[in-house]
C-alpha cells in the first residue's frame, strides 16, 4: 500500500518512477502473461473476427481476401422468417424462465428455510442442487426415457393410465415443447437458484422474527412483510441480470433436449442454436455470424441498460 | 398462531419432499431401464421398476468396451489437465490484481471485465481456433477454447485474495526477501484453498460436463470424450426416428438396444454419482459464495 503514495511531480521525474515501477514490479507483469495472451485469443482476436459479418466469407480466398457485402448478411437474415422466430423464442422463453423462475426459487428457498432438522436440511439441499450437476446430454436421456415414441414411460405407461389410446409422437410435435423446455428448465436450475436466495435469506437477524411474533404476526405474515422485503434487492439484482442476458439462451436445453429435431424449429430454435446450425453446415455462415452479431450487440445494451436500472436503484449492487 | 406456524412447516416438509423426489425420480428410471430385459422394454417400455431384471446391457458394453474406454480417458484427461491449467492461469492473473502495486492494474481489470460483457460469437471464436492455431480433431480442441479462464473465477479469485489475505504479511515476507512468485507460493495460494478448491470443482464440473466444444472441434470418433460418444449415440437415434419408414434392418441392428442406450448414459453420469457424496458440501457452499457477488 505504502508504494502507492506518488508525490506529484514533473518531467523526467515521472518517467523515471514509472520506470523504476516496472523494473520493481517486472514479477508481477510477467504473471500475468498467459491469462492476458489467452484472453487476447479467445476473448478480443474472435471480436475482431465480427468483420465475418460483413463479408461473403469464400474459404478459397480467406477471410481477409473475401469480398466486402456491407450489411447484406444482415439484410438477408431478416427478410427470412428465422429471425422473427428465433428473437421471440429466445425472448419469450427466458422472460417465462425469469418471472415463474424467481417465484419458485424464492418459495423454495423459503420453505428449506422451514425446515429445522440441520441434517435433513443439508440432505434436501444436496438432492435439489444435483440436476444443475447433470450435464444436458445426459439430461436428453432421462428425458428421452420419458419421451422415446415407442419405448417412453409417457407413451407406454402415463397416457395408458390416463385412458388415451394414442401414442404422441413427441420429437415431431412442436406444440408441446414450451411446455416440456419450461419444465426441463424448472427441474435443472431451480434448486440451485433456491440455494442462492436461501444464502441471502440466513443472513436475516432473527431479531426481525422475535419482534414480528411478540406482535402477533403470523408466519405468512413474517414472510410477506419482513423475509421478501429484506430479500427484494437481491431478487431485483437476480432478475436484472439475467434481462441483461435475455439475448442470450441456454444452448444445451435447446439443441440437446429436443434432440436437434427439425421438426421443433418452430418452438425450439433460438438464436444460439440457430447460430450452431449456420456454423456446422446446415445453414449458411454469412447469416449466422450476422445473428451471432446481431446477439451480441443486442446483449451489449441490454447489459448496459440492466447494469444503469440497477445503479439507478442501489449503486452498491451495481456491477460496475 | 401455533397451529399456523405447524401448518406452514408441515406444507414445507411435504412440498420439498415432492421436490426432492422429482429431482431424483427421472435418475431411478434411467438405472431402471438400463436393467432391464430388452423383450421388457419393447413390451412395456421403460419403467421405474425392473419387471425382468437383466445385466445385459452392461455385459454388451463390457464387451465392446473399447469405445467407451478410450472416452472415458479422454474425459478424465480433458478434466485434470484442463482443471489444473485453469487454476494456473486463474491465479497468476488474480493474484497481480490483486496487489495495489501492480502497474496498468485499472486498465487491465476493465479487459477482463470487458469480455463478461461482450463477445465476438460462436463463429469468429470458430474460426480462430481452427484457422489460426488448427486445433481442429486435437484434444487441445477438448481443453482451450472458452473453458480454460474466464472472467468470473478472476474477479472472484482477486476479490477472495484481497479479503483474506492481509497486505502486512505480503510486505513481511517481501522484507524477508521473498519474490512475487515465492510470496504467492509461500503465502497466498496456503491462505487460499477454499476459493482454489471452489474454482477447482466447478471447473472439474465444466470439463466433465462439457459437450459443446467436441461437437464443434472434434469430427474424429477416436477423441470423443464420453459426452461426445453420448451425444453422438443419441443422434443416431434421432437419424432412425426420422427414418422410420426406411428403417433398413442392418441400421437397426447395429444400433445398440433400447436398455444399453441407458446404461451408456448411466457410465456417463456414474462419476458424478459416485463423487457427488464426498464434495457436495463443497458444491453448495460454492453456489452460495458465487452468490455474494453476480
Amino acid at each position: 500500500m505504502a508504494h502507492v503514495a506518488t508525490v506529484p511531480e514533473v518531467g523526467n521525474g515521472t518517467n523515471r518512477k514509472k520506470q523504476n515501477k516496472y523494473r520493481r514490479y517486472w514479477a508481477l507483469l510477467v504473471m500475468m502473461v498467459p491469462g492476458l495472451l489467452y484472453l487476447l485469443f479467445n476473448n478480443y482476436l474472435p471480436m475482431l473476427g465480427i468483420v465475418i459479418a460483413f463479408k461473403k466469407i469464400n474459404f478459397a480466398k480467406g477471410i481477409l481476401g473475401s469480398d466486402w457485402v456491407g450489411f447484406d448478411n444482415f439484410t438477408y437474415l431478416f427478410k427470412t422468417s428465422d429471425a422473427y422466430i428465433i428473437t421471440r423464442n429466445t425472448i419469450l422463453y427466458n422472460l417465462l424462465f425469469i418471472i415463474v423462475g424467481t417465484v419458485l426459487a424464492l418459495a423454495t428457498a423459503i420453505m428449506l428455510n422451514e425446515i429445522k432438522h440441520r441434517r435433513l436440511l443439508k440432505g434436501m439441499q444436496s438432492i435439489i442442487a444435483l440436476p444443475h450437476l447433470i450435464s444436458m446430454v445426459i439430461v436428453g436421456y432421462l428425458v428421452f426415457a420419458f419421451l422415446s415414441p415407442d419405448t417412453g414411460f409417457m407413451n407406454k405407461t402415463v397416457l395408458p393410465w390416463l385412458g388415451i389410446d394414442d401414442w404422441i409422437s413427441w420429437y415431431s410435435e412442436p406444440k408441446y415443447w414450451p411446455y416440456i423446455l419450461t419444465f426441463v428448465n424448472f427441474w435443472k436450475n431451480t434448486g440451485y437458484s433456491s440455494i442462492v436466495f436461501f444464502a441471502a435469506l440466513l443472513g436475516i437477524d432473527d431479531e426481525y422474527y422475535e419482534a414480528a411474533r411478540l406482535d402477533g404476526a403470523s408466519r405468512l405474515q413474517q414472510i410477506f412483510k419482513i423475509t421478501l422485503p429484506i430479500l427484494m434487492p437481491t431478487i431485483i439484482l437476480m432478475t436484472l441480470l439475467s434481462v441483461g442476458r435475455i439475448f442470450y439462451s441456454d444452448f444445451g436445453l435447446f439443441y440437446q433436449v429436443p434432440m436437434a429435431s427439425g421438426a421443433l424449429f418452430d418452438t425450439t430454435s433460438t438464436i444460439d442454436t440457430y447460430v450452431f446450425r449456420g456454423l456446422m453446415g446446415s445453414g449458411d455462415i454469412g447469416m449466422s455470424t450476422a445473428a451471432g452479431v446481431y446477439q451480441s450487440v443486442v446483449g451489449f445494451v441490454l447489459v448496459i441498460l440492466a447494469n444503469y436500472t440497477v445503479r439507478r436503484l442501489s449503486k452498491e449492487n451495481a456491477l460496475f | 398462531m401455533k397451529n399456523d406456524s405447524r401448518g406452514l412447516t408441515w406444507f414445507s416438509y411435504i412440498c420439498m419432499s415432492v421436490f426432492a423426489l422429482l429431482c431424483i425420480l427421472p435418475f431411478i428410471l434411467l438405472i431402471s431401464a438400463s436393467f432391464t430385459d430388452q423383450d421388457t422394454i419393447l413390451a412395456q417400455g421403460y419403467s421405474f421398476i425392473p419387471h425382468k431384471f437383466s445385466t445385459d446391457a452392461y455385459q454388451y458394453l463390457f464387451d465392446r468396451g473399447s469405445d467407451i474406454g478410450r472416452a472415458y480417458a479422454i474425459s478424465i484427461f480433458v478434466t485434470v489437465v484442463g482443471t489444473l491449467g485453469s487454476i494456473v492461469l486463474t491465479t497468476l492473473l488474480a493474484y497481480p490484481l490483486s496487489r495495489s502495486v501492480t502497474p496498468h492494474r485499472n486498465l487491465i481489470m476493465f479487459l477482463i471485465f470487458f469480455t463478461m460483457l461482450f463477445n465476438g460469437g460462436l463463429v469468429p471464436t470458430y474460426l480462430v481456433f481452427t484457422q489460426i492455431f488448427h486445433l481442429k480433431n486435437t484434444l487441445l480442441a477438448l481443453i482451450v477454447p472458452g473453458l480454460l479462464m474466464n472472467g468470473f473465477y478472476v474477479m472472484m479469485m482477486r476479490t477472495f485474495f484481497q479479503t483474506t489475505v492481509p497486505p502486512a504479511l505480503i510486505e513481511s515476507a517481501q522484507i524477508d526477501g521473498a519474490g512475487e512468485f515465492r510470496t504467492l507460493w509461500k503465502v497466498v495460494i496456503p491462505l487460499s484453498t477454499p476459493v482454489m478448491a471452489t474454482i477447482g470443482l466447478f471447473s472439474c464440473i465444466m470439463y466433465w460436463n462439457d459437450w459443446q466444444l467436441g461437437m464443434i472441434y472434434i469430427t474424429n470418433p477416436k477423441l470423443f470424450s464420453i459426452q461426445n460418444l453420448l451425444n453422438r449415440i443419441m443422434q443416431d437415434i434421432q437419424f432412425i426416428n426420422t427414418n422410420m419408414t426406411s428403417q433398413s434392418s442392418e441400421a437397426t441392428q447395429n444400433m445398440p438396444t433400447d436398455s444399453v442406450k441407458m446404461a451408456i448414459a448411466v457410465i456417463g453420469v456414474l462419476p458424478i454419482m459416485i463423487a457427488y457424496p464426498f464434495f457436495q458440501k463443497y458444491f453448495i457452499r460454492g453456489i452460495m459464495v458465487g452468490a455474494v457477488k453476480g
